[in-house]
């Protein structure tokens, strides 16, 4: 078995989970990716197509793990549209982790779309080390929302708490989740907020989490060339989220002045998000 | 306090400290080409950290998104075939990127596919606060620009009298492993007005992933880069140094403080670090630097420059 997380490992796509009509989870064995620590990601290869970085997902099957895809641009259509059985391959994973403090007693976790995977591998951790936690999933509709079984299975041996928001208000509360950590920071103390999702929302939970004084993780996703801190185009500031993240605590994302503002696109030009 | 008296004397240290083609450089490490080259905050960085010199991404007219992913990939042995398919923000956008540098040594690389291209991009550098410019003419894997210019004496006596005649910073030519031997290339680059030559870009390349029993490149072809290439990295500074007696700075496969003295020894007034990144971080730059530091001062030298092409005696 390689030892060598740089190398490139074949994988078999052994079960796939329908989660929503646009995200589905693939379950892959590999003992590499089934130790991942949640905040870490895969550079997942479709042959001949495209290579993404991915977080890693849970598989209750040991030396297991999976993948969640959302259908969105010209890669992860193609890998959505992989098959039972279609060969995948995989490097890592790469990148850091959530920190967790011990002394933490009441947790936020707030994520958006597949912004939700490596949140889902801390809900594990959390579990384990008994910390209340509150989850909120944000999510277009009814028909777009997922993992509210898995957050609540997950956190079956501590108190906890799963919120879900829906922007067209189909179920759970209507608006974004960061109008529901708005109004909940106010009426419970929570001392630190996990989050992953679409920048935009990370950096709207950034701010009401340094209005509020909290310890705060973000697990950024930017577009990336190598996974391995040499392209830099995944780079905000001097930091690199392949290699210094892909988290990153509350002083440095408040000194990153870029962060929810511009991006570097395929040709390392800096774009703006909102065009 | 103590900290920053400490780096402030580190930069001006003579034993350290190398002049090549009118470069002065506190240290003979450099950044190579293609990493981590296109943020100035990076940059900034990468000079607290430890470099000497830092060589941008090779820029071009217009920006150029590159190839689709994969793009690069290691191999066994410190080693990455890439087909990057020379992305990069062009030269309008990097301007303005590197327009507030203050203090960081920058050199920036220039890629094109005629000698037409290069006026107008030295035009945007050139009143900014750079050491040069490296012109890349051997990149392994984009048509029409890099080696494919770099096999053309023609070509490249052209690309260096524009561009000589456009500036008068240094000008170092980077060649590479194409159809005309190295030295040749390097012979022409002189001849045509070149301060200085960098050997070597990546090497054509390939692999093929055995169980999907495709290449893994989305371009197929790339450049090997890393470990595997270190001793044609050798071979190339030693011929061109010796040979030529142009100064040359050092690149392929440098991982350690040896493999760094070792190009010095071949010639190279100056190394540059790019693969060894990847594997072991920005700290790159301090290990090597710092090795470079013992082995001078175990051999009892007073400076850095005394070993360049030590070996071209034998
Ligand atoms: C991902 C990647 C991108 C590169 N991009 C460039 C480039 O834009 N211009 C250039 O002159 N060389 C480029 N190179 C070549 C390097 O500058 C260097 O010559 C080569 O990698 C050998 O050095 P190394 O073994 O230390 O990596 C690139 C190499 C890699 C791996």
């Amino acid at each position: 078995m390689p030892t060598n997380i740089d190398r490139i490992r074949s994988i078999v796509i052994e079960q796939i989970i329908e989660e929503t009509p646009t995200v589905k989870t693939f379950v892959f064995k590999d003992e590499i990716s089934s130790k991942a620590k949640p905040g870490q990601f895969l550079m997942v290869w479709i042959p001949r197509v495209e290579e993404l970085p991915m977080s890693v997902m849970v598989s209750d099957k040991k030396g297991y793990a999976a993948i969640t895809i959302r259908k969105h641009g010209f890669g992860s259509t193609a890998l959505f549209n992989k098959r039972l059985g279609d060969l995948l391959g995989v490097r890592g994973p790469y990148g850091n982790q959530f920190k967790i403090d011990k002394e933490s007693k009441k947790a936020l976790l707030v994520g958006g779309g597949t912004g939700l995977v490596p949140l889902m591998r801390l809900t594990i951790t959390l579990n384990q080390l008994n910390i209340d936690t509150t989850v909120i999933i944000g999510a277009k509709s009814k028909e777009e929302m997922f993992f509210e079984k898995q957050a609540n299975d997950f956190l079956d041996k501590t108190k906890h708490n799963v919120i879900i928001s829906t922007e067209d208000g189909t179920y759970g509360v209507r608006g974004y989740a960061t109008d529901v950590m708005s109004i909940i920071v106010n009426k419970d103390k929570f001392d630190t907020v996990y989050t992953c999702g679409p920048e935009l929302m990370m950096k709207k939970v950034v701010d009401i989490g340094l209005a509020n004084s909290l310890s705060i993780q973000a697990s950024l996703e930017r577009y990336m060339k190598c996974g391995v801190g040499i392209c830099a185009s995944c780079c905000i500031g001097d930091q690199l989220v392949c290699k210094d993240g892909t988290v990153f605590n509350e002083k440095q994302l408040s000194t990153m002045i870029d962060f929810g503002r511009m991006y570097r696109d395929k040709s390392g030009r800096k774009v703006n998000f909102h065009m | 306090m103590h900290r920053r008296l400490k780096r402030i004397h580190e930069q001006y240290n003579d034993l350290l400290s190398v002049s090549l083609a009118g470069l002065q450089l506190r240290n003979p490490t450099m950044l190579a080409s293609g990493f981590l080259g296109i943020s100035q905050d990076v940059f900034n960085r990468l000079y607290r950290m430890g470099a000497g010199g830092i060589v941008s991404k090779s820029i071009s007219i217009e920006p150029i998104e590159g190839y689709r992913n994969p793009t690069v990939f290691s191999l066994e042995e410190s080693s990455y075939i890439n087909a990057v398919g020379l992305a990069n923000p062009g030269a309008e956008a990097f301007s303005r990127e590197i327009a507030s540098n203050r203090n960081v040594p920058i050199i920036v690389s220039l890629v094109g596919s005629s000698d037409n291209e290069f006026p107008s991009m030295i035009k945007k550098f050139d009143g900014l606060n750079i050491l040069g410019y490296e012109i890349n003419l051997s990149c392994p894997h984009v048509a029409k620009m890099g080696m494919e210019v770099g096999d053309d004496p023609e070509m490249v006596c052209a690309i260096i009298k524009k561009i000589k005649s456009n500036t008068h910073k240094p000008i170092i030519i980077k060649v590479g492993i194409g159809s005309v031997d190295v030295v040749k290339i390097a012979q022409v680059a002189k001849d045509a007005g070149a301060d200085a030559i960098t050997a070597i870009n990546t090497i054509r390349a390939m692999a093929i992933d055995i169980e999907t029993m495709m290449p893994i490149l989305n371009n197929r072809i790339g450049g090997l880069s890393g470990k595997s290439i270190k001793p044609v990295g050798v071979r190339s500074v030693y011929e061109i140094s010796k040979n030529l007696g142009i100064p040359v700075i050092g690149c392929g496969g440098i991982f350690t403080w040896e493999d760094a003295v070792e190009f010095m020894l071949a010639g190279a007034s100056a190394v540059q670090l790019g693969s060894v990144i990847g594997y072991k971080g920005l700290s790159a730059f301090t290990t090597i630097t710092k090795g470079i530091k013992k082995y001078l001062e175990r051999k009892g030298l007073k400076s850095a420059m005394e070993i360049v092409g030590l070996a071209h005696k034998y």
